[in-house]
């Protein structure tokens, strides 16, 4: 029997890059991609082995790393990340894939930030030590700094500076949130931890717990991200190639949202209440701003760009609702839109290929008619996003409003209304590239066996989780209420 | 009472780096006089780097974490700040002597000077580092400035290096002016010039209100200032590290900083240990109005070596801030974060120096256009180094600031924290500009154009276009930006090393 050892499912990317770097410029996305295959077939014996019975941390790693600094290296799996975990390992392999047939100018450096890439966004979904989750977030920001601007479009180099700048910005809030956490929470005479487990015990003062949230809700709503820390969407989306996109959107936005899951309201449950309100008008205002801007644009990348400020905006409010149903289906939601928008940028390459390179709605057309197979794959997807009964979406959706609906009632209401615009947008953006008059540069052809393969697997999972949502439900069911209870159950102690 | 003259009883042994240090000058001043060109150009270094080495060897042999001594009748003191933070210096000293190997400073300036200047302004510097009076701080300083001014302008025939080497004397003067009234006040309020006694005053017989103390203190931090271009005394800076020969701005760079940091740590954190209540405020919002400057400052810098300078600048800001908190973790952080500081300068202006060399663009921005596909040698190092500034993970600079943030947030210094991160944020706007330029193809620097520096060959060899033309500099910056790799995933000895010396300095807390 295999034995899970999360570190060497962790590096075996940034091996495997590094390797690479060190082969023939041809071979290295060979190896690269080997390393994303190896990663998801870790993952998916670690789905299949994983005990749902147990609330708590499996294959846990815990070994000293820094001493002085009281930093562990600490990694571990529990429904709250085992299928975060097993997105980023799906969605890797695709975009790997893509990128090895299509060779990039400089393949072995874009290879090895490809990689680098993987092992930091499972290192911050595995990290059980706040400062090794600090550490990989920040790093996540490295290659995609260089995938955006060496082998982006336009003007990529403004767009790649925006987005680190932006992120950065909230991530370094961050890193004085956690050094201060980690200090002020330190009992007398004790030693200084970042752990944690070992955080959640030492409760820190309320108004301090105040001033922390803030710190750490500054980079988790700029990666979501979430209206109004939202500037650097759109050139960031205009700008970058679209597998490195797909990863952006669909994995990389997921950090933040987990951070709160993970972090914040476990460690920080008086802050989180605190703030709970504005959080939510937040979350409320993105899904309305990011619906009706979804509407507006010509540009394909942008409606999906848009209609995902939107969807983190459910997913937020999911989680703030501080209720059991409602994290539920944010972390479900998580994986879900994850998974779309992956397919949808495989989607949207395609299209765009059709259409000689314009991704802009005026421009395309007609794309469905001699391309069944490409135009039932996106109806999947479209339908998927606009949370249609059947799909896994609708499920996430529906949980995220109970929960809110139980809750803060208004929001709950209001929030509904973004799945309505939804439908909207979605099935504009369907309707005028695939059907209507055929574009003027656009010739209709079926998605190319490459393009298939990758987006076929994607979408078998979004409707195997439509199908059987389940399976997810119950492996992250005892977490997730875990980490509310203890946010809520603890504001309520306070309370009183 | 009979006055008998008696000779104070001095500890060789504990002395041997300073008299290695200044025998390897008076050698090497006399070797510059043989003639002959292999005399000039190998043993003249052979015998600096030599020198130095010897330096080193015996402040490892001096090494006792748990014997602090003060020899010369308190007038120095050999405990693990001093002679850990020596070793940077010389490793600074080292690389600058193989940095200096071609360069047209050396042979304008006759290589037996240039090396015997070096020299003695590393003498300065281990006696700043380790003084413990009022006195030999002001000599160390002195010593470690003089060679220094002349050192800046021995490009002789060109007129920027004559410039900075003026500026920085006139500046530098005021400077030590300004340092020794505030000496002269500070002893005249305690009585005392040695730093314990000093502190020991201040608890008793006077306080830190006494406005003669008061004055003396904040006259010493400005003088301080002034070498460790803490703003808003930097002004200097970008001139003369621009204008300064390349080997001679780095060695300024790093160790001219080193020692003013140790002398700052020195003072406040023993001398003044008892007042850290008074002057530990006044001195976070100097910390403060640095990283703010340095930051801004850097961001229109078209040359590389401004660029770097105003980067320094806020740098020192936040090694300012592990001296304000006054506590051992304080301590500790700063002597972490000069080591770091090293690593990441010397790769930066290595590859600058590089590049300076074989560019038509001197070191403007544009000598460093797409060199990740002409030389990725050089460019990853240099990448390396501004994203270790900037504080990324996996860096050395980043464990630095971490370090740097938990001492200030413990010493009750929290929104200290906040600004050297709001500092970081700036200065991403500039080092990322530096990797854009690398990497990326085609960028349009929006900046307002000045002529860049060119250096022109003199004489003797020119220096190719090629990296491995110059493989002792490359190597330089290869082999410091696996360090600041390494010590950004192993840290452990630099932290070893920073415990040691955070166990200097008696009464901090």
């Amino acid at each position: 029997m295999l034995t899970i050892h999360l570190t060497i499912v962790l590096f075996i990317p940034l091996a495997t890059g590094l390797l690479g770097a060190f082969l023939p410029p041809g071979w290295a996305r060979w190896a690269v991609v080997a390393g994303t295959v190896g990663v998801l077939a870790y993952v998916i014996f670690m789905l299949a082995d994983f005990d749902r019975t147990s609330a708590g941390l499996q294959y846990v790693t815990n070994d000293r790393w820094i001493p002085e600094l009281g930093i562990r290296y600490q990694l571990g799996v529990d429904g709250l990340n085992l299928f975060l975990i097993a997105l980023t390992a799906l969605a890797w392999v695709p975009c790997a894939v893509v990128s090895a047939f299509r060779v990039p100018e400089r393949p072995r450096l874009y290879f090895f930030n490809l990689a680098l890439a993987e092992t930091a966004v499972l290192g911050a979904f595995m990290a059980q030590d706040l400062a090794l989750f600090v550490i990989f977030f920040d790093l996540m920001l490295v290659p995609f700094y260089f995938l955006i601007g060496g082998w982006g479009s336009g003007d990529r180099v403004r767009a790649t500076t925006k987005f680190v700048i932006y992120t950065l910005v909230g991530s370094l809030l961050m890193l004085a949130g956690a050094v201060a956490l980690g200090v002020l929470s330190t009992p007398e005479g004790g030693s200084i931890s970042f752990s944690l487990a070992e955080l959640r015990e030492r409760a820190l003062g309320e108004g301090t717990q105040q001033w922390i949230f803030l710190l750490f809700a500054a980079a988790f709503l700029v990666k979501a991200p979430l209206f109004p820390l939202h500037g650097w969407v759109p050139d960031t989306y205009r700008s970058t190639s679209l597998p490195v996109l797909a990863l952006l959107s669909g994995v990389l936005s997921k950090v933040g949202v987990y951070g709160f899951l993970r972090i914040v309201l476990p460690i920080l449950p008086e802050g989180s209440q605190h703030f709970q309100e504005i959080v939510i008008v937040m979350a409320v205002v993105s899904i309305l701003y990011g619906s009706v801007l979804a509407f507006s644009q010509d540009n394909v990348r942008l409606v999906v760009a848009y209609s995902s400020i939107a969807q983190l905006g459910f997913i937020v409010l999911g989680i703030f609702a501080l209720d059991g149903n409602g994290a539920q289906g944010a972390v479900f939601q998580m994986v879900n839109h994850g998974l779309v928008v992956l397919a949808l940028f495989l989607i949207i390459g395609v299209l765009a290929r059709r259409a000689s390179g314009s991704e802009s709605l005026a421009e395309l057309g007609g794309i469905a008619f001699r391309a069944p197979l490409l135009a039932t794959l996106f109806l999947i997807v479209t339908f998927a996003t606009l949370a249609m009964p059947g799909s896994p979406n609708f499920v996430g959706e529906i949980l995220i409003l109970f929960g809110a609906l139980d809750t803060k009632l208004v929001y709950g209401l209001v929030a509904s209304v973004g799945i309505l615009l939804a439908s909207v947008y979605m099935i504009r953006v369907y309707q005028r590239s695939m059907h209507n008059r055929v574009g003027p540069k656009v010739e209709s052809r079926e998605a190319g066996l490459l393009d298939l393969g990758a987006i076929v697997p994607l979408v078998a999972v979004v409707v195997a989780l439509g199908v059987y949502p389940q399976f997810v439900l119950s492996r992250t069911d005892r977490a997730t209420t875990a980490k509310i209870a203890e946010a809520a159950g603890q504001a309520e102690v306070a309370a009183r | 009472m009979i006055a008998v003259a008696r000779a104070p009883a001095i500890d060789y042994a504990a002395l041997s780096p300073l008299i290695a240090l200044v025998s390897g000058t008076v050698v090497v001043l006399m070797a510059g006089l043989l003639p002959g060109r292999g005399v000039q150009r190998v043993v003249v270094p052979a015998l600096t780097a030599a020198a130095i080495l010897a330096a080193a060897g015996l402040s490892i042999w001096v090494w006792d974490a748990d014997d602090p001594k003060t020899i010369i009748e308190g007038a120095l003191s050999v405990d693990t700040l001093s002679v850990g933070l020596s070793m940077l210096f010389y490793v600074a000293g080292l690389v600058t002597v193989s940095m200096s190997a071609r360069a047209i400073a050396v042979r304008e300036a006759g290589a037996g000077e240039y090396h015997a200047l070096l020299l003695g302004s590393l003498t300065g510097m281990v006696v700043l580092a380790q003084a413990d009076n009022l006195v030999t701080l002001f000599v160390g300083i002195e010593l470690l400035s003089i060679p220094l001014y002349v050192l800046c302008s021995t490009e002789l025939r060109r007129a920027t290096s004559l410039e900075a080497g003026l500026k920085y004397l006139v500046i530098g003067s005021v400077g030590s002016a300004t340092l020794l009234y505030g000496l002269a006040l500070v002893y005249g309020a305690t009585g005392a010039t040695d730093f314990p006694a000093i502190g020991a005053a201040i608890g008793e017989r006077v306080s830190l209100a006494d406005p003669l103390l008061l004055t003396g203190v904040a006259l010493a931090a400005t003088g301080l200032a002034f070498k460790a271009s803490v703003a808003p005394f930097h002004q200097w800076t970008p001139d003369v590290y621009q204008g300064a020969p390349t080997p001679i701005t780095t060695f300024m760079a790093v160790a001219t900083k080193t020692a003013a940091f140790a002398i700052f740590l020195r003072f406040f954190d023993e001398a003044l240990a008892s007042s850290q209540t008074e002057w530990g405020p006044a001195l976070a919002v100097l910390a403060t109005v640095t990283i703010v400057i340095g930051n801004v400052g850097a961001i229109p810098q078209r040359s590389l070596k401004r660029m770097l300078a105003w980067s320094g600048v806020a740098q020192a800001g936040y090694l300012l801030a592990g001296v304000v908190v006054g506590t051992r973790l304080g301590l500790k952080a700063t002597a972490f974060y000069l080591a770091v500081y090293l690593l990441m300068n010397v790769a930066a202006f290595a590859v600058v120096l590089v590049r300076e060399r074989a560019s038509e663009h001197g070191d403007d921005l544009r000598s460093l256009a797409d060199l990740g596909r002409a030389s990725p040698w050089l460019a990853w190092p240099m990448t390396i180094s501004m994203l270790s500034l900037a504080g990324f993970p996996a860096t050395a600079g980043f464990i630095g600031k971490f370090y740097l943030i938990d001492a200030s947030v413990s010493g009750d210094y929290a929104w200290l924290g906040i600004v050297i991160v709001v500092g970081s944020m700036i200065s991403l706007v500039y080092y990322l500009r530096v990797i854009a330029v690398m990497w990326m193809g085609r960028v349009e620097i929006d900046l307002p154009t000045v002529p860049p520096r060119r250096v022109r060959a003199v004489g003797g060899w020119s220096p190719e276009a090629d990296a491995r033309a110059q493989p002792e500099v490359a190597g330089i910056a290869i082999l410091f930006a696996a360090l600041i790799v390494f010590f950004g995933i192993y840290p452990d000895w630099l932290f070893d090393a920073a415990s040691d010396v955070g166990r200097a300095l008696g009464p901090l807390l």
